[in-house]
């Protein structure tokens, strides 16, 4: 059913009682040509792309949960591409691109707000770095720009321009930048690969992967045996668990990061802000919530919860960053496992055995990698070969010397 | 007019009279009231309007629940929206107004979404607004947001304060109610130090709306009764308006105190808000039961309650809902309302029963409809009457208020906020909280105990149980009697069939049951996606009164039990929490600590405007009369510390004192390059890098004995850098014989730097620093003339001859004045970190500018220090990566500019391209790290760092800030401009 | 665990006084180890999701590393030894 606003009318005529269910619950074949492991929207999109660019039709996903049951649910909504180091910026730009064009690619609405995010300088040393990198997106053709103080406090005057700790000297813009509708993502995404064919099974958990001769004939579920030619991991927090399968060791820690959202309020912030003195990032949904975030609580977890005091560092960021929060009150706080890799860079690759395919590494921008992601996997599983976007996002890399520090923190998951 | 105050009763203070306003209109209370019953009292029951459909809403619950009776208090910087109007203390002065409704709460132009809303179902913007893609941002997105959302805020800075405190106990109660005081009265009596938090400004909880009486008094004197018994124990502490709004790990409980949300002047002694983060060896959970609303037709329509809300409007505030009030019920309590309405001597019409066969005792003269079901609701903005169906028949019965019953659910969010999942009970009907193990417990009403005298019981049994368990003794002590009690039951009735009008399951976001089955019907029945579908359970309220519909109505339509639905997930904050409350006194200039130098006084009267650098505050330059820019100013110092002399704090390095016979071999592995050898009395330049073989931090070892040495570090590393020895000294090498502790505030230290360095330095010792005598590199500790210890250091970061002074802290003032009146003589002039910078770059000295934690030392110009021939050291290994030593690696060059003109220069930041080609990732050459002009060479020069760099000098580059739209061509050139034969270093 | 840490030193303190550096079961290899030992040390973790050690750095207090051994799901923690300790422990 193609979604219009001509089909919302004729379906309100007759009741709504003739909308068919956005994706199918098929029973898992005994094969598929491709399986991949997690129905979040790294995975999904994966699925998309492979059944729709790539025509791989034969697809499973399979997820544990409910569909969309991570990451790609439990994030703060940020679409940008403004990175800096040339083995990140082709590959988030890539990913905004396809952004730009998934709402008429699935027929669903995502909501991509292009609104601009901003991110503030607080020293001089900080616009530098900002330099480099607004320069470096130029270089890849990506438009951003320095807006300093006096500008800053036309576009955005409720900053904290007179009191600050640090003092708020301008930011770098991405206007293109911006957010969309987290669940509506991998609902699209779920959408669009079932009317490719894509099976998508929820609530099947693998518990092993089966090897012959050095490779992957299929996995263990909570649901039986499924086969498959090909293997195709996008297990996120959960990457090291079922890496770990196939006698994977990876290059990840899982921590938690939380998000916040505060009670809905009429429109009062229309940029996606990000402070420069600690982490904090906010934006307002359209629903009205503010929705926001900052550091990893920085201990590695696989609990899907927070810690008080790191909530507590978040709101003193915001209320730095903006005293007029201080009396608009949070809602809810939720907390998701984020595969920390070493380099704070994901790792998108072909692994030690041949039929078996490695996404992982997310850390915290997952969300709005998630295009670029399930189009470059699927180009790798399908061709067998690296999407040139992506080719700097390779596991070898930490052995050969190549990692891709956007932070420049080193090997330390919990810093990046 | 139909609700109104009763002329007697209530827990109000009716000498008491207290003036307040709803938009606009003033109107009176009582003291003891929420601004709810205040309004009730004034017959206000339309309040708000809805968030989809701007409906018409009027108050539905007594408490925190409430879904619908959401205003802004305050106003200006004052604001506070989406208060609930139910928890809201009443008090003088209170300004409340209604949201979300244009151009006023009676007529809102945005109820016309009403009218659309069969085209405005669940999720229907997922289906639309995709074409043109250019109008989402401009059109669509704004319209949306605008219609959405609720109250507003108005961003300004907050006058208030707030602050946090920890508290420690034996057992934090949570909810004070019959259940919560009875187990804080047996564990404060048995002399545990005990906690008891309540969100309400009045102790009692549901004694407080009780109609029963305890040992022949009303409850809520009893209530009275154990609260001043408990003020009284000095080991129990009373916190009441402080909700308990998450428990986290290691039972620590957070909480909100409002401290004076309720006045309308704050102290500024006092906080607003005061956040409590409560650790206890033991909790109990007493946060009692919700309500049920039931899902029928119109039952949104204002004037429809919940059952007991009406109750305690009733019997805490002395208000009748309405003039004849109608009672929708599937079990007991509806009757027990009724009854106690009754009691109060209000007029009770009908009670319509879901259930065949209920037995329950209605008051005289109630009609009861068994079997009945309300499918419809008349009436505007305000209830008229209910729709009866029975058998088939319709009846229209008059009534201006209903309240509603669908039984009841434990409250047991706090109990699921650690990852345990609420457990579907059959016998309750209801989720009960998980087993969490004994460090949190639920009882009474929230453990499903429906009765008074059970509720007391399971308090002070439990609370018996932990005093034992803590090692006290809970003595034995009778129980309250209470008069004969009815357990109370119902039938669980999820949707109200047959519904004429739209049946609400969510009334803040205007979620109806349709909603829900076309979420089904689309394929999103997991109670989760169904949440999310249809926003039921997102608003603020968080679905307390209508989650567990949602979950019974999926139920039903999916032919399950609500065990397999299951719920969505508890998180904090159990109620929604203050940005302020948890922020404290974290913020603005407080936001983090200030770090000052011991020079800093000196700095400021020496006239330094002062710059950030991270928690420090540094001088950045010294600004003379007549100097209109900081260039002038910098360019002076720069100028002066080359021709004669200048003087720069230098305190904010990090310093590190290391002792020890295995100093040397620590030392030696820390760094890249060699530090066993080096002699008593000198200084080295030092690197360390990560065990990634990038550069972490650099800066001076000093040897002061053999078994002594002195080790600074860089501004901004001081931190890491203590951090990452302590870890090496520990945690890889604890057999080392090795100790160390940082010294950075115990030394104010500071760079003299010049041609007339020595000059100026030599006055204030007796001791020969000449050439031979103190030669470059030299360290060592000394005594000031007058017997001021000291540390005197041959070191430069300009490549002039310089010394660094470093003399206890306290000492730093009058040291550095001396300085300055020495050399006075020699045109002594103070500088900063701006010219410091300066003089660095002329010199191609190198700062976390360059060091940005992807550079090899060889890419910085520096791979003679590393030592391949040490066995091993921090980062050794991993250095032999291709990736590290790969021919292309960026490396540092200087640039400078091949125009001149001065108005031309480079900045920081830029990008680096062969000239003639396109600006591409691909085509990318490298980038400037540090720039600047260079008052001695007269031109703007710069470092970068440029792909095989030190093989391209001579080369022209184009220096490319496309950001600012700047585009310069450079000479790529050796990085050290000034002084690389480095004669007047070694004067 | 988020909340309090029993520091053999200084007693139960908060969270917020520690800063936490990752995995405390590696062994740092002899210099003369293989490329993969070195990088499997730097770069590879067993992120066990269950029983982990972790070194927490007690930086607003004593200033000592130490083990935690901790659950990462339920954020039990079992034992917290100080780190000196732990490698002498390790190599008796």
């Amino acid at each position: 059913m193609r979604y219009s606003a001509f089909s919302i009318v004729r379906n309100a005529l007759s009741g709504n009682l003739n909308w068919r269910p956005q994706w199918r619950q098929p029973q898992p074949k005994s094969h598929y040509d491709v399986i991949i492991v997690g129905g979040g929207g790294h995975g999904l999109a994966t699925a998309y792309y492979l059944a729709k660019e790539f025509g791989v039709k034969n697809v499973a996903v399979l997820e544990k949960g409910y569909l969309g049951s991570g990451n790609v649910g439990r994030n703060t909504t940020i679409v940008r591409s403004n990175y800096m180091l040339p083995g990140n910026e082709p590959f988030y730009e890539f990913s905004m691109k396809l952004w730009e064009g998934l709402e008429q690619d699935l027929n669903y609405n995502v909501m991509l707000s292009q609104r601009g995010v901003i991110m503030l300088y607080h020293s001089d040393g900080q616009r530098d770095a900002y330099v480099r990198r607004g320069n470096a997106m130029w270089m890849e053709g990506v438009s951003a720009e320095l807006i300093e103080r006096e500008q800053l406090k036309k576009m955005i005057p409720f900053l904290n321009y007179d009191h600050a700790r640090y003092p708020i000297l301008g930011g770098l813009l991405q206007r293109r930048a911006g957010t969309a509708r987290h669940d509506a993502v991998a609902w699209g995404y779920a959408r669009g690969a079932d009317q490719h064919g894509v099976d998508i099974i929820e609530h099947c958990e693998v518990t092993g992967i089966r090897r012959e001769n050095g490779v992957v004939t299929g996995v263990e579920t909570s649901r039986g045996f499924i086969g498959c030619g090909k293997l195709a991991l996008a297990a996120a927090g959960n990457s090291s668990r079922v890496g770990e399968m196939a006698d994977l060791k990876l290059p990840l820690e899982s921590h938690v990061l939380q998000a916040f959202v505060t009670e809905g309020l009429k429109p009062c912030i229309d940029h996606v802000i990000v402070y420069g003195g600690g982490h904090f990032y906010i934006s307002q949904s359209d629903k009205g919530g503010l929705v926001f975030g900052a550091e990893i609580d920085g201990y590695s977890s696989y609990a899907q919860r927070g810690n008080l005091a790191t909530a507590e560092h978040v709101m003193e960021e915001g209320v730095s960053m903006i005293p007029g929060l201080s009396r608009v009150r949070v809602l809810r706080a939720w907390g998701g496992v984020m595969d920390m890799s070493m380099d704070g860079s994901p790792i998108i690759d072909r692994t030690s055995i041949d039929n078996l395919y490695l996404n992982c590494g997310w850390c915290y921008g997952g969300f709005k990698a998630t295009p670029a992601s399930g189009y470059c996997f699927a180009h790798l599983i399908a061709r067998n070969d690296t999407h040139p976007v992506a080719r700097a996002l390779r596991l070898d890399r930490f052995a050969r010397g190549y990692a891709v520090d956007e932070a420049g923190a080193g090997p330390q998951p919990n810093l990046h | 007019m139909s609700a109104y105050r009763l002329s007697s009763g209530g827990l109000v203070d009716r000498s008491k009279v207290l003036s307040f306003t709803f938009d606009g209109r003033p109107l009176r209370g009582l003291a003891g009231d929420t601004l709810a019953s205040a309004l009730l009292a004034n017959d206000q029951l339309l309040v708000g309007r809805s968030f989809k459909y701007h409906r018409p809403r009027g108050i539905v619950s007594a408490g925190p629940s409430e879904p619908n009776a959401l205003v802004t208090l305050g106003s200006g910087a004052r604001s506070d929206p989406n208060t609930k109007a139910t928890v809201a203390e009443l008090y003088s002065g209170l300004t409340a107004k209604s949201q979300n409704r244009w151009p006023s709460l009676g007529f809102d132009v945005g109820a016309v979404n009403g009218l659309l809303s069969p085209f405005l179902g669940a999720g229907f913007y997922y289906k639309t607004f995709m074409w043109p893609r250019q109008l989402w941002e401009k059109l669509y997105e704004p319209v949306i947001r605008r219609a959405a959302g609720l109250g507003r805020a108005v961003l300004e800075r907050d006058p208030e304060s707030y602050e946090k405190s920890w508290a420690f106990c034996d057992l934090l109660v949570v909810g004070g109610g019959p259940a919560g005081l009875m187990a804080a009265l047996t564990a404060g009596r048995a002399g545990l130090r005990v906690i008891l938090a309540d969100e309400d400004f009045r102790l009692g909880g549901s004694l407080l709306s009780e109609t029963e009486t305890i040992d022949g008094s009303p409850a809520s004197a009893f209530a009275d009764r154990v609260a001043a018994e408990l003020r009284s124990l000095d080991n129990v502490t009373l916190l009441s308006r402080t909700t308990v709004f998450g428990w986290y790990d290691d039972n620590v409980f957070g909480a909100v105190e409002r401290v004076q949300k309720h006045v309308a002047e704050p102290s500024a002694k006092l906080p607003t808000e005061r956040v409590w983060r409560i650790a206890a060896k033991r909790a109990l959970l007493a946060t009692g039961a919700e309500e049920r609303p039931l899902v029928f037709g119109g039952n949104d329509r204002p004037g429809v309650m919940m059952g007991g809300a009406i109750g305690t409007y009733a019997e805490r505030y002395g208000v009748s809902a309405g003039k004849s009030v109608a009672i929708f019920t599937s079990g007991s309590s509806g009757y027990r309302t009724a009854r106690g309405l009754a009691a109060r001597g209000m007029s009770v019409s009908t009670i319509v029963d879901s259930r065949p066969d209920a037995v329950d005792a209605a008051p005289d003269g109630v009609r009861v409809v068994r079997s009945g079901s309300i499918i419809d609701t008349k009436g505007s903005k305000r209830l008229s009457g209910i729709v009866v169906e029975r058998s088939g028949y319709e009846e229209l019965i008059a009534c201006d208020a209903l309240g509603m019953s669908g039984g009841w659910s434990p409250v047991i969010h706090l109990a699921c906020q650690r990852g345990g999942r609420p457990v579907w009970s059959e016998d309750l009907k209801a989720f009960a909280a998980p087993d969490v193990g004994g460090g949190l417990r639920v009882i009474g009403a929230a453990n499903g105990v429906y009765t008074l005298s059970g509720c007391l019981r399971d308090g002070a049994g439990k609370a018996a149980a932990i005093a034992e368990e803590l090692g006290f003794h809970a003595a034995e002590a009778p129980l309250p009697v209470i008069d004969a009690e009815v357990e109370p039951s119902f039938a669980a009735l999820w949707y109200v069939p047959g519904a004429k009008s739209k049946a609400f399951v969510d009334f803040q976001n205007d979620v109806h049951a349709k909603d829900l089955g076309l979420a089904l019907r689309e394929g999103f029945g997991h109670v989760e996606h169904a949440k999310r579908y249809t926003t039921s359970g997102m608003a603020t309220d968080q679905g307390k009164l209508s989650n567990i519909n949602a979950v019974g109505i999926l139920a039903g339509m999916r032919g399950v039990s609500p065990a397999e639905v299951g719920t969505t997930t508890f998180r904090p904050f159990y109620t929604p929490v203050s940005f302020g409350a948890l922020a404290g006194t974290s913020r603005d200039t407080h936001a983090t600590p200030t770090r000052k130098s011991p020079l800093h006084e000196w700095a400021k009267k020496n006239g330094a405007t002062f710059v950030d650098s991270g928690l420090w505050f540094r001088s950045a330059w010294f600004p003379r009369g007549g100097e209109k820019t900081w260039r002038e100013s910098v360019d002076r110092e720069v100028l002066n510390v080359r021709a004669n002399v200048g003087i720069c704090d230098v305190s904010t390095l990090g310093k590190i004192e290391v002792f020890g016979v295995d100093a040397a071999e620590f030392l030696n592995r820390l760094y890249c390059n060699p530090m066993l050898k080096l002699p008593v009395g000198k200084a080295r330049y030092g690197l360390m890098l990560r065990e990634d073989g990038f550069v972490f931090d650099d800066g001076t070892v000093s040897r002061l004995a053999d078994d002594h040495f002195f080790v600074t570090t860089t501004t901004a590393m001081a931190g890491a850098v203590m951090s990452h020895m302590e870890y090496c000294a520990q945690a890889l090498w604890p057999d080392l014989k090795v100790r160390f502790c940082s010294v950075s505030d115990q030394w104010a230290q500071m760079a003299i730097a010049g041609p007339k360095a020595r000059d100026v330095l030599q006055q204030l010792l007796d001791e020969d620093i000449s050439e031979t005598a103190f030669p470059f590199l030299s360290a060592r500790a000394t005594a000031l003339r007058g017997g001021i210890n000291a540390r005197l250091f041959r070191i430069s970061f300009s490549g002039e001859l310089a010394f660094e002074l470093a003399v206890p802290a306290g000492y730093g003032e009058a040291v550095a004045d001396q300085i300055m009146e020495a050399g006075r003589a020699h045109d002594i002039c103070a500088y900063g970190v701006e010219a410091l910078n300066v003089l660095r770059l002329e010199k191609g000295l190198l700062t976390h500018a360059e060091f940005d934690g992807r550079v090899t030392p060889d890419d910085a110009g520096l791979g003679r220090m590393f030592s391949a021939q040490k066995p091993d050291f921090i980062g050794k290994h991993l250095s032999a990566r291709y990736g590290l030593t790969a021919a292309d690696r960026m490396q540092l060059v200087g640039l400078k500019l091949v125009d001149k003109d001065k108005e031309k220069d480079m900045r920081a930041g830029a990008h680096l391209l062969k000239e003639g080609m396109k600006p591409s990732t691909l085509n990318d050459q490298g980038w400037v790290s540090s720039a600047g002009y260079s008052p001695v060479l007269g031109q703007h020069i710069a470092l970068a760092f440029l792909k095989s760099g030190r093989e391209r000098y001579g080369e022209k580059i184009v220096v490319w800030d496309r950001l600012r739209d700047h585009e310069v061509t450079a000479e790529v050139c050796d990085p050290v401009f000034v002084g690389s034969e480095n004669t007047k270093l070694k004067a | 665990m988020a909340s309090l840490i029993t520091c053999p030193h200084c007693g139960v303190r908060p969270k917020e006084e520690f800063a936490i550096r990752g995995d405390a079961s590696l062994v740092r290899p002899a210099p003369s180890a293989s490329d993969e030992a070195w990088h499997d040390y730097v770069y590879v973790r067993a992120n066990p999701r269950g029983r982990t050690v972790e070194h927490w750095h007690h930086v607003a207090g004593c200033r000592r590393f130490l083990v935690v051994e901790r659950d990462t799901v339920t954020h039990e923690v079992y034992s917290v030894v100080d780190a000196a300790a732990a490698v002498r422990g390790a190599e008796r």
